[in-house]
C-alpha cells in the first residue's frame, strides 16, 4: 500500500512526463496495429481463397509467433537505429500472427453454400467480399484483433529499452534506481489500458455477431 | 410471332476437370414459360449441375442455353443471375442480415429505390404468410420452415420470370415440407413463374411437377408428365424409381372430376353419402370410400352442388384406363 501511495505521489510530481509517455505508448500501439491490419487482413483473405499459398503464409505467421519481441527489437537496431521505428517494427511483427490467423480462420469458416448463393443471386466478386464474406468473418477477425491489441499494449513497454519511450520508461527508470513505486507508475496504467482496449473490442465483437435463436 | 420457350437447352455437356465422366452429358430440352419442371434422380445424376449451368454458376463444356431466346453466354453473368430467382436449402440465407435485408438483396443490386423495396418486402411477407414483424429478425431466429419461406421471398424479390430451386425443402420436417409444397403450388398458380425444381424425393416430384425430367448419369432418361412416368416409364430405371406399379400413387395423380361417373339423382342412398370435391384426387376419395364404409361418394362442384359420383367400380375402371396414354388427368 505504501508503494502505491508513493507511486501516486511520483505521478503527481511528473504529470507532464506521464501523459507524454501515455501518448507515445498509445501512438506506438495503434500504429503497430494499423500496420498489422493493413498487411495481414489482405494476406489472410488471400490464404483463405488460395489453398496453395495458405500453408506457407500460415507457417510464417506461426514462426513469427515464437520469436521473442525483445529479439526482434535488437535485431532491428542495426537497420533502423534507436527509438520509435524499430519499436514499431517489433510490435507490428508481434501483432501479425493473431490477426493473420484469425482472418484466415474467419473466412474459411463461412458456409460455402452462402457464398454460392451470393454469386447465384448476381453479386459481383467484390460485392460478395464486401456484403457477405467480410461481415461474416468479422466476429472471428475481431477476436484476433483483440488478442493482438492486448499483446501490443503490454509489449510496447519494451520500446523503452531502445529509447522508443512510452510507459516502459517508468519501468526502466524504476528498475535502474531500485524504486518499485516508479515501476508501478508504468505497469498499472499499462494494465489499465490493456483491459480497457480488451473490453472495447469485446463489445465490438458482440455487436458484430448476429443474434442466435432467442425464443 | 410466338414467344420463344422460356428455357432452351441444346446439347449441353459439363465435364469437370479431372473427371473421366461428364456430369451432364449432351442434354437437350425446352421448357414452356409458366411450367413447373422437376428434375428428379439419384444423387450424383447431374440434376444440380444442370441447374447451375442455367444461372452460370457453372459454364457448359459444350452446347448452349437460351433464356427467352437469348444465349446466356452473351449476357454479363451478374445480369443473368439477377434475372433468375435462386433458392437452395435454408443455409442460403445470409445469417448476418435481417429478414428484410435478405429479401432486399437482389432489388438493391438492381438499384431499386428504398420505398419500392419496402413495399415489395411487405407484399412478399404477406404472400408467404409471414408476420410483418419478422422483417427485423435474423434468419437464425426463425424456424426451418420460416427460413425456407424467406428464401422463396428472397428469390421472388425482383419478380424474376424464372426460378431455380435446388432441393429447397430438403432440410425441413415432413409436415413443414408438405405445407411448403402446397405454398409453392399456390404461388405458382398465382404468379405463373417458370420453375426448375431439383429433388431426389419422388413423392415431392409427383406432387409438384407439370413435367418431370428423370436423370441418370448425366443424361435425361425421360421428360414427361407425372402420370405418363407412372403409366409409361421409358425403361426399368424409371419404372423402379417412380414405382410405377404403385396403383395408389397413380390414383393420387388422377382428379376426381376426370373419372367421376354421371350423377344419378334418383338413388335414395345418395342423400347421406359422403361428399368429395371435383378438384380432389382419387386417392383421397378412395381413402374416404374405404374409411366411411359407404359404397358410393357424391362428387360436388365448387358450389357444393352434386355433379357426379364415384364407386369402387368407377375407380377400378379409372386405374385400368390410366394404363393407356394419359387422358388429361392433369
Amino acid at each position: 500500500m505504501a508503494e502505491l501511495s508513493k507511486a501516486y505521489q511520483y505521478l503527481l510530481d511528473h504529470q507532464a512526463e506521464f501523459w507524454q509517455n501515455v501518448g507515445t505508448h498509445l501512438q506506438l500501439s495503434l500504429a503497430a496495429l494499423a500496420l498489422a491490419l493493413i498487411v495481414c487482413v489482405p494476406l489472410g483473405v488471400l490464404a483463405a481463397k488460395r489453398q496453395r499459398v495458405a500453408q506457407p503464409i500460415i507457417n510464417v505467421a506461426n514462426a513469427l509467433r515464437v520469436v521473442p519481441s525483445l529479439a526482434i527489437l535488437f535485431l532491428a537496431l542495426p537497420y533502423l537505429g534507436l527509438g520509435f521505428k524499430p519499436s514499431l517494427v517489433a510490435l507490428t511483427v508481434l501483432a501479425c500472427p493473431p490477426i493473420l490467423i484469425n482472418t484466415y480462420a474467419g473466412f474459411r469458416a463461412i458456409d460455402r453454400a452462402v457464398i454460392e448463393t451470393a454469386h447465384g443471386m448476381g453479386m459481383a466478386k467484390a460485392q460478395v467480399l464486401r456484403l457477405v464474406e467480410f461481415p461474416l468473418a468479422l466476429p472471428v477477425l475481431l477476436v484476433g484483433i483483440r488478442i493482438a491489441t492486448v499483446e501490443v499494449i503490454a509489449s510496447a513497454s519494451l520500446a523503452a529499452f531502445i529509447a522508443g519511450d512510452g510507459l516502459g520508461n517508468f519501468i526502466q527508470v524504476g528498475f535502474a534506481v531500485r524504486r518499485p513505486d516508479i515501476m508501478l507508475v508504468g505497469t498499472v496504467p499499462i494494465a489499465v489500458l490493456a483491459l480497457l482496449a480488451d473490453a472495447l473490442l469485446a463489445g465490438l465483437q458482440r455487436a458484430a455477431t448476429p443474434p442466435h435463436r432467442t425464443r | 410471332m410466338t414467344k420463344p420457350p422460356a428455357i432452351v437447352v441444346e446439347h449441353v455437356s459439363k465435364q469437370f476437370a479431372g473427371t473421366a465422366q461428364s456430369s451432364v452429358d449432351d442434354c437437350s430440352f425446352e421448357v414452356t414459360a409458366g411450367q413447373l419442371i422437376v428434375l428428379l434422380g439419384p444423387s450424383g445424376c447431374g440434376k444440380t449441375t444442370l441447374l447451375k449451368l442455367i444461372n452460370r454458376l457453372y459454364e457448359p463444356s459444350a452446347g448452349r442455353i437460351l433464356l427467352n431466346g437469348t444465349d446466356v453466354m452473351q449476357l454479363p453473368v451478374t445480369n443473368v443471375r439477377r434475372q433468375i430467382g435462386y433458392v437452395i436449402q435454408q443455409t442460403g440465407l445470409f445469417p448476418h442480415m435481417r429478414v428484410e435485408a435478405n429479401i432486399a438483396v437482389v432489388p438493391r443490386l438492381l438499384g431499386w429505390e428504398q420505398p419500392r423495396i419496402d413495399a415489395r418486402i411487405d407484399q412478399l411477407l404477406e404472400l408467404l404468410d409471414l408476420p410483418n414483424d419478422y422483417r427485423r429478425r435474423y434468419p437464425r431466429q426463425l424456424s426451418g420452415g420460416e427460413q425456407q419461406r424467406v428464401g422463396i421471398a428472397q428469390a421472388l424479390a425482383a419478380d424474376p420470370e424464372i426460378m431455380l430451386m435446388d432441393e429447397p425443402f430438403g432440410a425441413v420436417d415432413a409436415i413443414t415440407r408438405a405445407r411448403l409444397q402446397e405454398e409453392l403450388l399456390r404461388i405458382h398458380r398465382k404468379l405463373h413463374k417458370t420453375i426448375l425444381f431439383v429433388t431426389h424425393d419422388v413423392d415431392e416430384a409427383l406432387r409438384l411437377a407439370d413435367k418431370i425430367m428423370v436423370m441418370r448419369q448425366g443424361q435425361i432418361v425421360q421428360f414427361d408428365t407425372p402420370l405418363a412416368l407412372l403409366t409409361q416409364p421409358a425403361d426399368q430405371f424409371v419404372a423402379s424409381l417412380v414405382a410405377s406399379g404403385d396403383m395408389l400413387r397413380r390414383l393420387g395423380l388422377l382428379q376426381v372430376g376426370a373419372v367421376a361417373g354421371p350423377f344419378d339423382g334418383n338413388r335414395m342412398a345418395l342423400a347421406d353419402a359422403p361428399r368429395v370435391s371435383v378438384n380432389g384426387d382419387v386417392r383421397a376419395a378412395l381413402s374416404l370410400l374405404l374409411g366411411s364404409g359407404a359404397d358410393v361418394l357424391v362428387v360436388v362442384g365448387d358450389d357444393e352442388q352434386p355433379v357426379g359420383m364415384l364407386t369402387f367400380d368407377i375407380i377400378q375402371a379409372a386405374i385400368r384406363q390410366s394404363g393407356q396414354p394419359p387422358v388429361g388427368g392433369r
